[in-house]
């Protein structure tokens, strides 16, 4: 079962898609290593949503008043909101009554103050995902557990499960520099200023449906703060993990990046295979002040449902960054290859002048699976600039769409965008779209958007060229040199399965 | 899904204005079901997504706001190409402007007085505007079948000697006309159709094309300078094996031009090439949507359109590719790209691809930004002042998608039109 092969006999792969491609796409997208679940005991709120459950998941998480209120504001708002039907996927309606909202360990409910106390079952669970062992006791929940040294380089694990999150490694590190790492839920308490200053204010209570479900329910997720020339002294990540049946994971993160800051977030997520699909909808908030700057990385493998179509995690999520001072930055860098609908377009509001949003996509459908994803530059500021550069794939009966948005504003003068999509289909049963927006209201700004794979860095192809490289070889080399620099950046259990994606090719590429 | 209340009232309101004319044996069916797709869709309103970029209000209000004539001593268009002549005024057929509708290898009749109960364009009528509603609405063109009180009727039989030329003259400052042409190329046949001319207040038109295997039609329009005259237009084409469709718009001002283009290509080896240069002062809105299905095997697409905007002017393109499951070896090429001259001036683009097939080439491009300093630069180091070098670069600009006209002399003569509407505008 687990064992699904992309290019199956009788399905024709057209001539000029290399095998090395085909069976790198096999390798990452045909196979769900995570699939399996581990058997512990849960603590579940009743199944459906009214305010009572909304209350409920705030009282959990022993909130103040104020937030239950802001809960509540928004659960009465998503009454009113329409679920959205413009994007390319197709799904069985949702009964958003006919799931848990709230869903946690039993172990969990009173922190375990030593290793001896954590269920082991939760133990197993990290170590069979691969989190690396020094950070494991953490992550089981263990209190002091922050003074065990580390070996190799350093990243400080946020890690939810279900939920609720499990604990949150190198705290005491990143306290020295000043920097705040720690799940939302304890961020409302130990640090209701921050949040109240900056929770809602990328993306609004009332944003999108999804957006505005996630606001009533979120359960947990990662907060980050970053004082004032702090650069953060270790990668930050979070790693989100659904295990319970009939649950739906709402997670939040609210990262603040101070002015002259810098960070880099990471975030993987898995889950059980199972036959009933389930639902996810986060929200990812960033805040990024003057000359700030900050990285997101995502490598998304949610179980994408077998290769009929059963099963996999509906994947619903709202991203946004806000460079909000001047000379701020912000890059999102994506590799979703799991879920069986994927509907995610993070986006950067280029507020503050000489800011700079870049976004880099790799997305892999196969199978049944279906992803609209893209993002959106939103130019305000004076010489903004955003960078764009989407590859999707489509492998099986999968449906792959770019969708995006390249906004100028009348005010963004001298502003520049560049944007490159390029689909490539393995296989004749499955689709590619692109649906680009491009809204220009100055005069000043330059907008490009190209979908040719004729149209890399004409310098870079003239030297390949001149060294006697086809020009397919030549587009494939410098496109994946480019890859290749995101991917290695990623570090972590799932770098590995990432870089797996450097030996995809554009040949055969259509726009 | 049944429209709101409120789109249905408007919807309406118009049916009740421009009822379906009391005629025709053949027409009516089609005209009936027309009316019932109409009223299933209902008329666009800004909340349609097809609609994001244009406003349709005014195209969807009972009656046509008034458009002032304009009157001008340009020199009509076309005036040294020998052609077979058919004016419409305010949308009503003048007999005796237009020439005698008879000419070798084609017959041309009248929508309006053709009224034996048999005809071949029973066949035709309407049918490629309701295969063109999906996936997408276009009420304007239901609108329009239902209620045309004119058009053309064009078979073609075999080669043709002289283009078919509609020309529309527009006299009053309220007209609201509605006209649909229906032409057929049989296997082999060819036609040229150009059209010129600002038509009405508020222009509807429709105009299905059946091009059989084989044939090749060519088109050539310039939608007339009146400032404040609006249009909706809709090309409905169908594209048969080996056949060839081009069509060319060029559009100096008008407050509002939507210009739709639905080709389906049905038969496998088919070219259909699209283009269009538009050049936009202030008030002046300027749609150019587009979508085309490859059905076939082994067909080409093209699409280019550029647009010189200023002074506040909007300019629009929402293009598509659709390549159906099997459609292999299509080359599927889209290029949008806009001039801003200043700013307040804006470009609002949807350049789609949506693609079943695995084995094709298609690409999609969109530019947008101001003159190219480092050319004007260089231009004006050789002594050129600034208007002249920026009408040059503009010129060169828009000569990429007049260059998709075949015919020299055609060709020169929207380079002409494009050339004296800049220098107007250099004063």
């Amino acid at each position: 079962m687990l064992d699904n092969v992309i290019v199956k006999e009788g399905e024709n792969v057209k001539e000029g898609v290399d095998q090395e491609t085909v069976d790198a796409v096999r390798e990452v997208g045909g196979k769900y290593k995570y699939g399996w679940s581990t058997d512990i005991e849960m603590e579940y709120a009743p199944k459906g949503l009214s305010p009572d459950i909304v209350r409920l998941i705030s009282e959990k998480n022993e909130e103040p008043q104020w937030m239950t209120d802001w809960r509540l504001e928004a659960y009465e708002r998503w009454l009113t909101k329409k679920e959205p039907d413009w994007a390319m996927v197709d799904y069985p309606e949702i009964d958003f009554q006919d799931q848990y909202y709230y869903a946690r360990p039993k172990s969990m409910a009173v922190k375990p103050k030593s290793l001896d106390d954590v269920d082991p079952k939760l133990l197993a669970t990290y170590d069979k995902l691969g989190i690396p062992l020094k950070e494991q006791m953490i992550l089981a929940g263990v209190e002091g557990a922050e003074d065990a040294p580390a070996e190799g380089r350093k990243v400080a694990v946020d890690a939810v499960f279900d939920s609720v999150s499990v604990g949150t490694t190198f705290q005491a590190e990143l306290k020295k520099a000043g920097v705040i790492f720690c799940s939302i839920s304890e961020a409302i308490k130990e640090h209701p200023e921050l949040v109240k200053k900056y929770l809602g204010s990328v993306v609004p209570v009332s944003d999108n449906f999804y957006a505005t479900l996630n606001s009533a329910v979120f359960s947990d997720g990662s907060f980050v703060y970053v004082p004032p020339g702090v650069r953060c002294p270790m990668e930050l990540s979070t790693y989100f993990r659904i295990n319970a049946e009939n649950t739906g994971q709402f997670e939040r993160t609210l990262i603040i990046a101070d002015k002259g800051s810098y960070v880099s977030y990471l975030e993987g997520c898995t889950a059980p295979q199972r036959d009933e699909s389930q639902l996810h909808a986060a929200v990812v908030e960033i805040i990024i002040e003057e000359d700030a700057e900050v990285k997101y990385s995502t490598v998304q493998n949610w179980y994408p449902g077998d290769e009929n179509g059963k099963g996999g995690i509906y994947n619903f999520v709202t991203k946004r960054a806000d460079c909000r001072g001047d000379r701020a930055k912000v890059m999102w860098t994506q590799v979703e290859t799991g879920s069986a609908v994927t509907w995610k377009y993070p986006s950067c509001i280029l507020r503050g002048d000489d800011s700079q949003g870049e976004f880099y996509s790799i997305a892999i459908a196969n199978n049944m699976q279906q992803a609209d994803t893209g993002t959106k530059m939103i130019h305000l500021g004076k010489r903004t600039k955003s960078r764009i550069v989407s590859k999707g794939i489509s492998a099986g009966r999968a449906q792959n769409t770019y969708r995006g948005l390249v906004s100028m504003h009348p005010k963004a003068k001298e502003s520049r965008n560049y944007t490159q999509c390029d689909s490539l289909l393995i296989g004749d049963k499955c689709g590619a779209h692109t649906v680009p927006y491009i809204e220009v209201k100055n005069s000043s700004s330059r907008v490009e958007h190209e979908a040719t794979t004729s149209k890399v860095d004409d310098d870079q192809m003239f030297y390949c060229r001149s060294r006697g490289m086809d020009e397919e070889e030549a587009v494939a080399l410098v496109v994946n040199g480019f890859c290749k620099d995101v991917l290695q950046a990623l570090p972590m259990e799932f770098a590995m399965e990432a870089q797996a994606l450097v030996a995809i090719s554009l040949e055969g590429s259509v726009g | 899904m049944a429209a709101p209340a409120e789109k249905m009232n408007s919807t309406e309101a118009m049916i009740a204005a421009h009822p379906m004319p009391a005629t025709k044996g053949w027409s009516k069916a089609a005209r009936g079901d027309a009316l019932a797709r109409l009223r299933a869709m209902g008329l666009p309103d800004r909340r349609d997504e097809y609609w994001k970029y244009t406003r349709p209000d005014s195209l969807t209000q009972t009656d046509a706001i008034p458009a002032a004539v304009l009157h001008n001593d340009e020199a009509p268009l076309f005036d040294g190409i020998e052609r077979l002549k058919i004016v419409f005024v305010d949308g009503v057929f003048d007999a005796e402007a237009s020439d005698d509708l008879s000419m070798e290898g084609v017959s041309i009749e009248r929508l309006a007085t053709s009224d034996s109960d048999l005809h071949w364009a029973r066949d035709l009528y309407g049918t490629l505007e309701k295969s063109g509603q999906t996936p997408v609405d276009r009420p304007l063109a239901a609108l329009n079948t239902a209620c045309a009180t004119d058009g053309v009727l064009i078979h073609v039989t075999g080669k043709t000697s002289k283009p078919v030329s509609l020309i529309y003259r527009h006299m009053s400052d309220t007209s609201d006309a509605f006209l649909h042409h229906c032409i057929k190329l049989d296997a082999g046949a060819d036609l040229t159709v150009l059209e010129n001319g600002p038509a009405a207040a508020r222009f509807n038109k429709v105009m299905e094309i059946d091009i059989a295997d084989g044939a090749s039609f060519h088109h050539v329009r310039a939608q007339g300078r009146d400032h404040e005259r609006r249009a909706a237009t809709h090309i409905f084409a169908r594209l048969g094996t080996e056949s060839q469709f081009k069509s060319f718009t060029l559009t100096v001002n008008g407050q509002l031009t939507r210009n739709e283009a639905v080709i389906e290509i049905t038969g496998d080896n088919a070219s259909a090439h699209i283009a269009g240069a538009c050049v936009g002062d202030g008030e002046f809105h300027h749609d150019d949507t587009v979508f085309i299905t490859h059905d076939a095997v082994n067909c080409e697409s093209r699409q280019v359109f550029k647009k010189v905007l200023r002074n506040g002017a909007t300019g629009v393109f929402q293009g598509k590719i659709l390549v159906k499951e099997g459609a292999q070896k299509t080359d599927g090429y889209q290029i949008s790209q806009s001039l801003l001259l200043d700013d307040g001036s804006q470009f609002l683009a949807k350049p789609e691809l949506e693609i079943y097939a695995d084995d094709v080439a298609c690409s999609h491009g969109s530019t947008s930004g101001a003159i190219d300093e480092d050319a004007l630069f260089y231009l004006r180091a050789r002594g050129v002042p600034k208007g002249v070098a920026t009408d040059m670069l503009t010129l060169s600009f828009l000569a990429e998608a007049v260059d998709e006209i075949d015919s020299e002399t055609l060709k020169e003569e929207m380079m002409a039109r494009l050339e004296s509407w800049l220098a107007r505008r250099r004063g």
